[in-house]
This record gives structure tokens, sequence and C-alpha cells, in this order.
């Protein structure tokens, strides 16, 4: 017997999305960015509407010269972990800068997003602890629940009154409750209601992670993310997030006003035995934190455009999120029609993300869209020709 | 607290009932992956609906060991008696 036997089925799901000579969607190859907005791909320029790059600074002009000089000065990586000799002046830097953008005390940061949610929740949430987490939460706060040992509860998504009866059986039980948000939801785009879990957080006694990995840069006056947005960032224990989405680069930090965050830089796994991010990454992403800061109109325009997509998409007759935010998603109720429309899509020079269940909320297959501050008008009202294009040809509509 | 393993059990199944997509002849002994052809999630997003009926949260972790509907109810049945 095979060891990859029991990839079986995953292989004949994988045919069914090619079947008829589809692509792999997930194996897309974009030769080569040639903006932020458009990239090569088969050879065509392509309409990026699929990226996370929210404001488009991965091709900051800043952030790259920062990113060349630090490589020239400093090298091209650092060969070891934080807590060896992976720690070096940079690295100091960037937490100090994020402590201030954050009005926070403390920060830690790790070389992805996906750790930093990992490296977090499996250390705060100990043995005799409890992981409450919102049903829809994003792999890596799964993951980092796995990683971990605390007893973990899922309230529904969304939902202070459910979290809220959850916590209310818990009570009397010993052991810290960590309660896990996210700012921005990756998939449909809507919002965390903050304001919510921020009072029953208050109520109970609970500790309060958010994970802002879409919504840093994005909302908030200052662009700190849903807490800032609501006003409640003093309830919020720790905020973590990614360099990866609105900063154009990599890596992830978690920063919090808790002196104790200092000692799980000796605890946290995903923290500790894992090389630290390089010099011209840390350059270049103080970098695009000094333009995300100094550049407060990019956030307008971001908002500007995930309301022209949204209302697009809407007036061509297909159902999106509830939300105008930059993630937004056409939900589909049938797979192959949304493997279909996907390719039709990329043929016709647009590149947005296909989602497919059971990595979507209510297994509905999604053409999830993520907006840029760099989109001009012209791009995105194309973009909406072509999915209204596609629909059509497909006989899809919200009325049909 | 009057449940036991067999009533909890028959709310699990009529409660999967309600669900069309659930085979008709299910019983306490029905294992939950295999013969509901449920994935993780569809387990969790089910076993949210019996907590919400029994007033009852099932860490995620002691889903892992439960195979049959019977092994569900014996869990419930326990943290409830726990709690
Ligand atoms: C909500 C959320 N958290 C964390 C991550 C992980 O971030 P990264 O891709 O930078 O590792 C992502 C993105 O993948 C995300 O969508």
């Amino acid at each position: 017997m095979s060891i990859f036997s029991k990839y079986e089925g995953l292989a004949s799901a994988l045919s069914a999305v090619m079947a008829g000579g589809g692509r792999n969607p997930f194996n897309v190859v974009i030769e080569k960015p040639i903006s932020s907005t458009v990239g090569l791909i088969e050879g065509r320029e392509t309409l990026l509407f699929g990226t996370n790059n929210y404001l488009g600074l991965s091709q900051s002009p800043a952030a790259i010269e920062a990113a060349v000089e630090a490589a020239r000065a400093y090298g091209v990586g650092t060969t070891g972990s934080r807590i060896a000799n992976g720690t070096q002046g940079l690295h100091r830097q960037l937490e100090e800068r994020l402590c201030a953008f954050f009005r926070r005390r403390h920060c830690m940061v790790f070389s992805t997003g996906y750790q930093a949610n990992l490296g977090t929740i499996s250390a705060l949430a100990g043995k005799d602890d409890y992981l409450l987490l919102d049903a829809d939460s994003h792999a890596s706060i799964y993951d980092g629940s796995r990683l971990g040992h605390a007893q973990v509860i899922r309230f529904r998504h969304n939902d202070a009154d459910d979290l809220h009866k959850r916590l209310r059986r818990l009570d009397g039980t010993p052991g810290a409750k960590l309660v896990v948000v996210e700012g921005i939801y990756s998939m449909l785009g809507d919002v965390v209601p903050m304001k919510e879990f921020a009072a029953v957080k208050r109520e109970t006694g609970a500790w309060l992670l958010a994970d802002e990995a879409h919504s840093v840069g994005v909302m908030g006056e200052h662009g700190r993310g849903v807490a800032e947005a609501d006003g409640v960032e003093d309830d919020v224990d720790f905020v973590v997030g990614t360099f990866s989405k609105s900063l154009g680069t990599v890596g992830g930090y978690c920063v919090s006003n808790h002196e104790g965050l200092d000692l799980i830089r000796l605890c946290s796994r995903p923290y500790m035995f894992t090389a630290s991010l390089p010099p011209e990454v840390i350059a270049a992403t103080m970098a695009a934190l000094t333009e995300l800061e100094n550049q407060p109109e990019l956030r307008v325009r971001l908002m500007d455009n995930a309301r022209r997509l949204h209302a697009g998409l809407q007036a061509a007759g297909l159902r999106t999120g509830p939300q105008a935010s930059p993630v937004v998603s056409v939900i589909l109720d049938d797979v192959a029609v949304a493997v279909a429309f996907w390719n039709r899509l990329l043929d016709l020079g647009v590149y947005v993300n296909l989602s497919l269940p059971p990595a979507t909320p209510d297994q509905h297959p999604l053409l999830r869209t993520s907006v840029m501050a760099t989109h001009t008008p012209e791009q995105i009202d194309r973009a909406v020709e072509i999915f209204a294009v596609v629909a059509s040809e497909m006989g899809i509509s919200r009325a049909a | 607290m009057s449940e036991t393993v067999a009533s909890v059990s028959a709310l699990i199944v009529k409660t999967l009932l309600a669900n069309p997509k659930v085979p008709r002849d299910i019983n306490g002994s029905s294992k939950i992956v295999e013969d509901l052809a449920f994935d993780s999630l569809a387990v969790m997003n089910f076993v949210m609906e019996i907590e919400d009926t029994l007033d009852v949260s099932v860490p995620l972790d002691r889903l892992a060991d439960i195979r049959t509907i019977d092994d569900l109810a014996a869990c419930i049945v326990s943290l409830k008696q726990a709690s």
C-alpha cells in the first residue's frame, strides 16, 4: 500500500476540478508582477484581484530600496533562531517600531503570520486553560490550538452572545479563558463586532486576542485595525498580525501591554525553533510601515475601491459577502460552476482566488477577490465587466 | 439533570435526521464519519447544534476520540455530570 493511498479522495477531487482541461487553480504561476495590480500569467497581462496586497506596498520603491541597502549592509539571512544568533539590531528596531505604531509596550516578531498565531496561541493557552475560537477561524488559529494543550471550544461565527453563553458554562472552572477573533475574516471579508466581544470579555474576565491580519493598515484612523476603529483597544489583550498583507512583505507579530509577553519568547516553539527573518525583509517592512503611517490616503482609496467593487459585483447580479471590505467574495452554490467561472475569468484577464469547501464557511465555493488602494477605478470597472460577462455566459445571477 | 446516554443518543439521532442528507437508518452505533459521510467541519457544526440543545460545550479534543453517536452521547453525559 502506498503511503499516499490515504489521499486518493483528494486526488480524485483535484481531477474533478481539472476535468475538461481546466487549470489547477492551486498551481497558478505569476510569471512576473508588472506592477502591484498587473501580473504576467500564461504570458498575458492579467489584472490582479486576489493578492492581499491591500496597499500595493509589495512594489513600494522605498521598501525595495531599503531591502537592497539592508542586504548590502547585513547580508541576506540570519542563519539562526530569535533566541540564539538570529536577533540582530534590525529585529529589535522593528519590534520597537511596532510598539510605537500600536502604542503597546511589548512586541514579538515571528517569521510568518502563520507562526505568530501558532506561537502565541499555543503558548498563551496552557494545559488547564480554555481557548474559545470563532467557528470560522483561519487555519493558523486552529493549528495553534492543536499545538497547545488547552481545551478548545468553538463559538458561532461573529456571535458574541454565543461566546457569552459558552463562557457562562465555564463559570467556576479554574484556568484562564482566551478568546480568539479575527478583525476581518479572510473568506467573506466580514468584520468582527469587536465592541460586543470586548463587552463580553470585560464582563467575564476572559482574555482577548485579535488576529488583525487583514485589518491592520486597512481599518481605524491610524490603521491599527478593527480594535482601533471600534475604540476598544484597551480591551484587546493581544493583537496578532502579519506583514504579508497590507505591508507587502512577510513575517508576523504579536503586540501587547502585558509584560508576560516577553516570557513567551522562552516557551513558544514556533518562535524558538525556526530561523528569524532576514535583514532585507525587516528593512523593507519598516519602510512599508513608514508609508502606511504617512499615507492615510491609501486607506481612504482602498475603502473607496472596496465599495466600488462590492457594489459593482452586486449590480451585476452576483451574491457577495455582507460588507464592502478589502476582501470581496462572490458566493456560488456549485463547485463545478465556481471552477468554470474562475477559469473563464483568468482566460479574460482577471486573476482572483478560488476557495473551495471545506475551507469556506457554509460549504459554498467562493470567488474571493481582494482590492488594492492602487487599483484604478477603470481597473475595477473592467474587472466587474468581465465578471458580468462570465456570469451571463454561464447563466448565473442572483435573480436567476 | 436527568439525561442518560440513551436519551442523549436518541436526541442526537433526531437532530441528525432533520438533515435530509443523512441516511435514514442511523442509530446509536452508527459511525459519525464513516456512516454519515461527515467531514471534520460538518462534525463540528453538528456538535454545535447538540451543544445548544443540551446547554453543554464539548471541547474539540474530546471529539477526536468519538466514533459513534453513542460515544458522543456518553461524552456529553459525562461533561454534564462534571459541571
Ligand atoms: C486571518 C489570517 N491569519 C493569519 C494568516 C497567516 O499569515 P501569513 O500568510 O503571513 O503567514 C493569514 C493569511 O494567510 C490570515 O488570513
